[in-house]
């Protein structure tokens, strides 16, 4: 466990300590790790687009790559979670495959109703994250040794239910959460150049935003009632209109193509659930002073080994839930499903800006971390490139990602 | 014979703020053994570590001498090549390797790149004999105990053609058996012509065994002197006599009823579970009162603080904790919180702190349930409970959400005894508060200490600086090898009534 001064921000543009005037002091707090991700996502984005001739953003596209990199995606917030709290979990490609082997045999050989073999499938992931989180949290075997053995035992128990062979097919709504699209329930509406969108999309759209505009609103108005410094309102808006504007875009687009994907929908209510764990709840807060400083967090009263079993609990349930996902999309569990997937969700919670040694990270981070390299697939793959070229670019991100990481700590920990 | 083989002359050495030395002279005389005596923090070790060459050349001033010859050392590879070899107090052993590999690590006995095992393991038996350790060489140091790992260290030292031997400490960690036998064969090393420092807290060892002592103070050399002409007692008034400044606020104790007692305890070594570091304790804390413990180090304060802090240190801990005339369990560290009990660490930065994490996360770190309703938190009002604090302790910051590891110690000292105030106590152990902060934020660590105590809770300071614990408590408890061997009421309390009992020798002490 490190202590060493760890923090990564890089204040610009410092306010004074007290305004004068008994207004409320302004600081503007440019965070260029956490704002970086931010904006490296947006220029990739426009690198692709440029690249593609506009195909990057096309309905269809935009569409796809939501929907073929969602089980990373739920993926990549698990596992941010056990990185804050300064462990790793290798296991969860092994995972995703024996939990889908688990769905496959209880919806197509045993013909349960789907709802409980799901239900059973999450209760499944959980026993597993429980057994690992029962040797990293109270035996006290480094995460890394549990999860690369149960790389291998959860293969094995894959390949012991399935038997070299896929099994399928899965249940019509099964395959709807992972490959499908919300009805037009209320029809088309023309938006003149653009041709016509469906206009249940759209309204669910324009509430989310407006919720979203709202929970902000309220947040800002409570610091203002407590005297706490806020942004300042010009500030504010741009913060509330740009993410606002770039969600109907997206969502405009969806419903251009053929509405909204069930999994969007499944991933947007779990970054929210997990966004205000990690930020309000008790628990959250403890993933976060387990992972800045264990010792600290023992001594003060945080039931340490409990907060990471949790963690691997978690992560289990979550592993149950893309590989129901992923079976559902390939309509068949498959002995090799899930390969390789344990990378690319610590990749992107890398990416996304989590910290090596842990106590640092969000969950929008890892799931922009996740987007990354899923625009970086899918825009190398719309030029035609091969998997060799994508791998290198992505292995050379990931790199850079941290390199940028290390490199801005010990900046800040050599200007003090 | 009155040969000099080492003379360091005006030896200067500063650190960021502090100037651990100042003009420091020492003169050890060839195959003498050479206490030097002072109390924590006094520069005992950093003058060591110049010696050695752990601090090289450059990065102090003044003169060292050795052999006759001046000497400019770039490093301990250096000082080891002219024979000065350091052990220090905490042993540096590769656990896994064995005996010979450890005595010759870095020195490998090799022909022609290969390393030659006959030849290693023969050599490393023959040190063995003259140690005295009665162990094959091939046996691997994990097995080994402290005390004759400390004599593997010896043999090393031996293998490297020793001149002169600094120990550090060097029976600190040991029982009775193995510091006789310790000490007795620094006396046959002597005879053999080895020059040696030591570096003691024991003051009847040091009478014993040395032939002449030097005191530290304050970074100073106060006097060298032959034992012979000295007493336990003028070695205990060289080391405290420093005057009693101003440096303390005022403050009328009103003390109320019996807030913690506690009852034979006891506690045991995690690491070497046969070896009590606290025995048979026993201590009792009021309401309102400052209390203090005062031991020098490895006397078991810190472990006597945590192990009654929900058992965070420790084994086989036994004994009882009465708590408002009723016993208590306290388990865990929540289980201790939960009773009212506090303990703010001596290691703010290992053990106190998130440094990652703003001030106002740390402030709610230990106390987060009671802002939370259902599990959740209410983040304005941790902000506004964080920003009271802020005004209340005078931390110097811009916002509460400010990274605490960007603070100054005095700061950062604050924010831990924010957070502990947080929570509420009854009872607050306070090691070492005023551990590396400047002396201004001293006094404002006094003065919460005072205003805390005035409201009613117990108060229990673990301090270094005798100086300290005079000017701010009530009454001083001694702990020496783990036990109370005195409890001094404030009136009657001297440092070197302290310093007596804190070096006072178990057997003398009335079970």
């Amino acid at each position: 466990m490190t202590v060493a001064p760890t923090n990564a921000d890089l204040a610009v543009g410092k306010g004074p300590a007290g305004a004068p005037g008994g207004k409320a002091p302004f600081k503007l707090n440019f965070n260029l790790k956490q704002s970086g991700i931010y904006i490296a996502f947006a220029l990739i984005v426009l690198l692709f687009t440029v690249l593609t001739g506009g195909d990057m953003l096309a309905p269809q596209n935009i569409s796809n790559i939501i929907v073929q990199n969602s089980y990373i995606l739920v993926l990549a917030i698990g596992m941010i979670l056990i990185i804050i709290a300064g462990h790793i979990d290798l296991s969860v490609g092994s995972v995703v495959a024996a939990c889908g082997a688990f769905a496959a045999v209880m919806m197509v050989n045993w013909d349960l109703p789907w709802p409980i073999a799901v239900i059973g499938t999450l209760v499944f992931g959980a026993i597993i994250g429980a057994w690992q989180g029962y040797w990293v949290a109270y035996f006290g075997i480094p995460a890394f040794i549990v999860t690369l053995a149960g790389m291998l035992l959860f293969r094995a128990i894959t390949l012991m239910i399935l038997g070299n062979k896929g099994i399928g097919p899965f249940p019509d709504e099964v395959r709807t959460l992972a490959n499908g699209f919300t009805d037009g329930f209320l029809g088309n509406i023309a938006l003149g150049p653009l041709g016509g969108a469906d206009l249940f999309s759209i309204i669910v759209g324009l509430l989310v935003v407006a919720a979203m505009a709202f929970v902000q609103y309220r947040a800002r108005a409570a610091r203002l009632k407590y005297h706490q410094a806020v942004d300042p309102l010009w500030l504010f808006i741009t913060k509330v209109a740009v993410p606002a504007v770039l969600i109907m875009f997206v969502i405009v687009q969806l419903a251009r193509f053929r509405n909204l994907p069930w999994v969007l929908v499944l991933l947007a209510a779990l970054v929210v659930g997990y966004t205000v764990v990690t930020n309000r709840a008790v628990f959250g807060r403890q993933i976060y002073a387990v992972g800045g400083n264990l010792q600290a967090a023992t001594l003060s009263g945080v039931k340490v080994k409990s907060v990471v079993f949790w963690l691997f609990v978690n992560m289990g349930v979550l592993s149950a839930l893309a590989g129901i996902i992923f079976a559902g999309r390939l309509n068949q569990a498959n002995p090799t499903a899930g390969n390789s997937f344990e990378l690319d969700a610590i990749a992107a919670a890398f990416i996304g800006g989590a910290a090596v040694q842990g106590g640092v990270g969000k969950v929008v981070g890892a799931i922009t971390g996740g987007l990354i390299m899923g625009v970086i697939n899918n825009g190398m793959g719309l030029l035609g490139a091969q998997s060799e070229q994508v791998m290198l670019v992505k292995g050379a991100v990931l790199l850079a990602a941290v390199a940028f990481d290390v490199w801005s700590k010990r900046r800040t920990s050599a200007a003090r | 014979m009155t040969d000099t083989i080492l003379r360091m002359s005006g030896i200067t050495k500063t650190f960021p703020g502090v100037k651990a030395l100042q003009d420091v002279n020492l003169e050890v005389r060839r195959g003498e053994i050479h206490s030097i005596c002072g109390e924590n923090g006094a520069g005992k070790s950093t003058l060591m570590k110049v010696l050695s060459g752990v601090y090289p050349h450059g990065t102090y001033s003044g003169d060292i001498e050795f052999d006759g010859e001046a000497c400019e050392f770039s490093g301990i590879r250096d000082s080891e090549h002219r024979g000065i070899v350091i052990i220090h107090q905490e042993l540096a052993l590769a656990s896994n390797l064995s005996i010979a590999e450890n005595i010759f690590l870095g020195n490998e006995q090799s022909k022609r790149g290969f390393i030659d095992w006959n030849r290693t393991n023969h050599a490393a038996d023959e040190l063995l004999r003259r140690v005295g350790l009665a162990e094959s060489a091939v046996t691997p140091v994990i097995d080994l105990g402290v005390g004759k790992q400390q004599l593997v260290e010896i043999a090393k030292a031996l293998s490297k053609k020793v001149k002169l031997l600094i120990l550090d400490e060097p029976t600190a960690a040991l029982n009775d058996e193995d510091s006789e036998h310790l000490l007795g064969l620094l006396r046959g090393l002597r005879d053999e012509g080895i020059t040696c420092v030591i570096i003691s807290h024991k003051l009847n060892e040091v009478m014993s065994i040395s032939d002449r002592v030097t005191i530290l103070r304050d970074g100073k050399t106060i006097w060298t002197a032959d034992t012979a002409d000295l007493t336990e007692d003028k070695i205990i008034s060289g080391m405290v006599g420093r005057d009693l400044e101003h440096r303390y606020p005022e403050h009328t104790p009103s003390i109320g009823e019996e807030a913690l007692r506690i009852e034979d305890w006891t506690v045991y070594s995690p690491t070497q579970p046969d070896r009590a570091l606290v025995r048979g304790v026993n201590l009792n804390l009021r309401r309102g009162e400052i209390v203090g413990l005062a031991g020098l180090m490895g006397a078991g304060r810190t472990e006597l603080a945590m192990s009654v802090f929900g058992r965070s240190y420790g084994v086989n801990i036994t004994g009882k904790l009465i708590k408002d005339g009723r016993e208590i369990q306290a388990r865990n560290v929540r289980e201790a919180i939960d009773h009212g009990i506090a303990y703010a660490t001596e290691d703010r930065k290992r053990y106190g702190l998130n440094l990652i994490e703003d001030i106002k996360r740390n402030i709610s770190a230990a106390g987060l349930t009671k802002l939370a309703k259902g599990g959740w938190v209410d983040g304005n009002e941790e902000h506004k409970v964080a920003d009271e604090y802020r005004a209340s302790m005078n931390i110097k910051a811009p916002t509460v959400e400010s990274i605490v590891g960007k603070l100054s110690g005095g700061n950062q000292q604050k924010v831990v005894l924010s957070k502990w105030i947080f929570t509420d106590p009854d009872v607050l152990i306070l090691d070492e508060p005023t551990r590396g902060i400047d002396v201004g934020a001293k006094y404002e660590i006094y003065t919460i200490i005072n205003r805390l105590a005035d409201e009613g809770k117990a108060i229990l300071v673990i301090s270094s600086e005798l100086p300290e614990l005079l000017g701010i408590c009530d009454r001083i408890y001694t702990l020496s090898a783990g036990r109370i061997t005195g409890e001094v009421a404030r009136a009657e309390a001297t440092q070197e009534g302290l310093m007596t009992l804190m070096t006072k020798e178990e057997q003398e002490v009335a079970p």
